[in-house]
């Protein structure tokens, strides 16, 4: 019901990682999917930058009926309205993406390290995974729903949801379950 | 509560005003889009928003700056973000001055615009608990304070309007909880008496000799502990109107007082020998059938007929339960602001069961309940488990056999058992039982239950 697909040269053990955490958190099946290209027209060479808009597009042409769509993906994104953003969610829709390059500690000069790395990821993906299950940012700091727009709000979340989203998020997951059936 | 804030976004590029407003909607709120300032201004027309984010260049007539002094003349108090690409100091000086609360530059770093409208909504969110909180502190309802879409209550708000500015007498019928008391203030607060007093007067909570007094006011030295003149609550009122709450419930000899009032606008204070002369208007209220106590001798008349000059009756909440969901809201608003939560609203379960649910306490009772859910609720919203005790109430009525005894004993042994409930507290005993406190002080001085 949900698939977590790979765009363009992301690792494919980071890809099949997060679903595998996403199925343990989420309690639900998730399919490990394929590889798309990076869409078309997407590069805004004068910023260096990903539209995410165009990302969602490709992810929703390949979105499972009445499942979930995550796409993960190496590509800096934007909306034009703002400098960047570490994911967008189609909200209480079918389709997500998550960027990683503003998550990775080289971006900002930093030796790398896969396992910050992927705990952050794991944050990002289950926020925006939550917005297509409908929920909308979270008070609570520590919730992996509330708002980060820098990195150290991404680290002070926990990689988790708080009771209440919890709770909304699976009888999303529920209803979901019942329609496909 | 976020989704009671709307924001729109006007902007002639798609992508732009589309992207935006997907973000926003993911922070909670509600987000509308224009794709030019002209069509900006007919959705301001149609609904109210706390912000307006307006794109600076915009071709089709009407750019930025002109589309926000329209907004503004139509919603003065509206908060209009202004978004360029172009950042020129003379644009930002001139959106300033005619009134935009920011400017942005984009592409706008994420945390900056989140961290503004979280700012803008702040503000907002506390100069509307501080109209609550005044509203509540001045009693100065109005019309629009009391929801309704129900076809009887929007004849007699319709005739509320009709007699607020006539000086003739009103009274008020419904049961307890109905909002008589409100319903009163609208009278006074939407007529030509507005800016003079309202004082109201539970008729039944007080013994009849104090009634008097604090009627009429008393004379220095009219009674033991009377050290000063003192003025009573019809020249309080002078100018202004007095609400006699309970009015079935005074004695033969204040039914007299207050005909010879009606009639001549004069009466003395107590120990007093000169007239006092007064213009109050006198709205007054009953939960009981006038009528049958005259019939039944228990009240004058004469009195009865000057009362009745104009009749408003307030249907009970059964009769309009379409007016549940939108109380219930309306309510949990003002609740939650009061009990400092921040819920979201109420789901539709919970609503199932408020609608199902009989309510013979009234609007009030309805209150109290949503104040309680409001008080344990551990969610952000509302359901159907926060109100289970509305289900365990309904079975207590249901499993209750009545014995044989008549009415009034029933009532008094009800009475008795809510006040060793809250062992003596009157306001406890009395929202137990879903009428107001005046309502439960002329009970216990009817079956003279001792505190």
């Amino acid at each position: 019901m949900i698939t977590v697909v790979r765009f363009g040269r992301f690792e494919a053990r980071i890809q099949s990682e997060v679903a595998d955490f996403l199925a343990r958190s989420l309690d639900c099946e998730i399919e490990c999917g394929g590889l798309l290209p990076e869409p078309e027209g997407a590069l805004d060479e004068r910023r260096g930058q990903w539209m995410s808009v165009e990302f969602l597009k490709a992810l929703l042409a390949a979105a499972p009926r009445r499942g979930r769509i995550l796409g993960l993906t190496g590509c800096d994104l934007y909306i034009p309205m703002l400098s960047f953003l570490f994911g967008q969610a189609q909200l209480d829709g079918a389709a997500a993406v998550v960027s990683v390059a503003r998550l990775r500690q080289e971006f900002y000069g930093l030796p790398g390290d896969e396992g910050i790395l992927i705990t952050r990821l794991r944050k990002e993906a289950l926020h925006e995974l939550g917005h297509t299950l409908g929920l909308v940012h979270c008070p609570d700091r520590s919730c992996a729903m509330s708002l980060s727009t820098n990195l150290p709000q991404v680290d002070i979340k926990r990689d988790e949801y708080c009771e209440n989203c919890l709770q909304a998020a699976r009888a999303r997951l529920a209803a979901l379950n019942g329609e496909s059936k | 509560m976020k989704e009671r804030w709307q924001i729109l976004v006007i902007d002639d590029e798609e992508v732009m005003r589309e992207s935006l407003a997907a973000w926003l909607r993911e922070d909670g709120y509600t987000v509308d889009t224009a794709a030019s300032g002209l069509d900006g201004v007919s959705h301001a027309r149609q609904k109210e928003y706390a912000i307006y984010f307006i794109d600076l260049k915009m071709p089709g007539g009407m750019d930025g700056i002109e589309t926000m002094m329209e907004i503004r003349r139509l919603q003065p108090d509206a908060s209009v973000i202004i978004i360029t690409a172009y950042a020129t100091v003379d644009t930002a000086i001139t959106a300033m001055k005619e009134g935009a609360q920011e400017y942005i530059v984009k592409p706008c770093n994420p945390e900056e615009i989140s961290m503004l409208v979280e700012r803008i909504i702040k503000i907002k969110n506390l100069q509307r608990e501080n109209q609550l909180l005044r509203k509540r502190l001045t009693g100065q309802y109005e019309f629009r304070d009391i929801v309704t879409k129900n076809p009887k209550m929007l004849a007699m708000l319709e005739l509320v309007r009709d007699v607020a500015s006539m000086r003739s007498t009103v009274l008020i019928r419904g049961e307890s909880g109905t909002g008589k008391e409100l319903v009163a203030r609208a009278v006074h607060f939407s007529g030509d008496r507005a800016e003079k007093a309202f004082v109201a007067v539970s008729c039944a909570s007080l013994a009849e000799t104090l009634l008097e007094s604090e009627l009429f006011g008393y004379e220095k030295g009219a009674f033991t502990g009377a050290n000063a003149q003192t003025k009573g609550k019809f020249e309080i009122a002078a100018g202004g109107t007095i609400f006699l709450d309970e009015i079935g419930d005074i004695s033969p000899k204040l039914q007299a007082d207050l005909l010879r009032v009606l009639q001549e606008k004069r009466f003395y204070r107590l120990g007093g020998t000169n007239e006092v002369q007064v213009d109050v208007r006198v709205i007054a209220a009953t939960n009981k059938d006038l009528a049958e106590e005259v019939r039944e001798g228990r009240f004058r008349d004469d009195l009865y007929y000057r009362l009745n000059v104009i009749e408003i009756q307030i249907p009970p909440l059964r009769a309009r339960r379409e007016d549940i969901p939108m109380l219930a809201r309306h309510l949990l608003e003002r609740l939650a602001s009061e009990c400092g939560k921040e819920l979201s609203g109420i789901n539709e379960d919970a609503l199932k069961v408020l609608l199902a649910y009989d309510w013979p306490g009234n609007v009030r009772e309805l209150e109290n309940a949503i104040e309680r859910a409001v008080v344990t609720c551990r969610g952000r919203q509302l359901t159907a488990d926060d109100f289970s005790f509305l289900s365990q109430t309904m079975e207590a009525r249901a499993n209750f056999s009545v014995p044989p005894i008549t009415l009034q004993e029933l009532e008094k042994l009800a009475v008795q058992a809510a006040l060793e409930r809250s062992s003596g507290n009157v306001k406890e005993a009395a929202q137990s039982l879903g009428i107001d406190r005046s309502t439960m002080y002329e009970k216990i001085k009817r079956y003279e239950i001792p505190r």
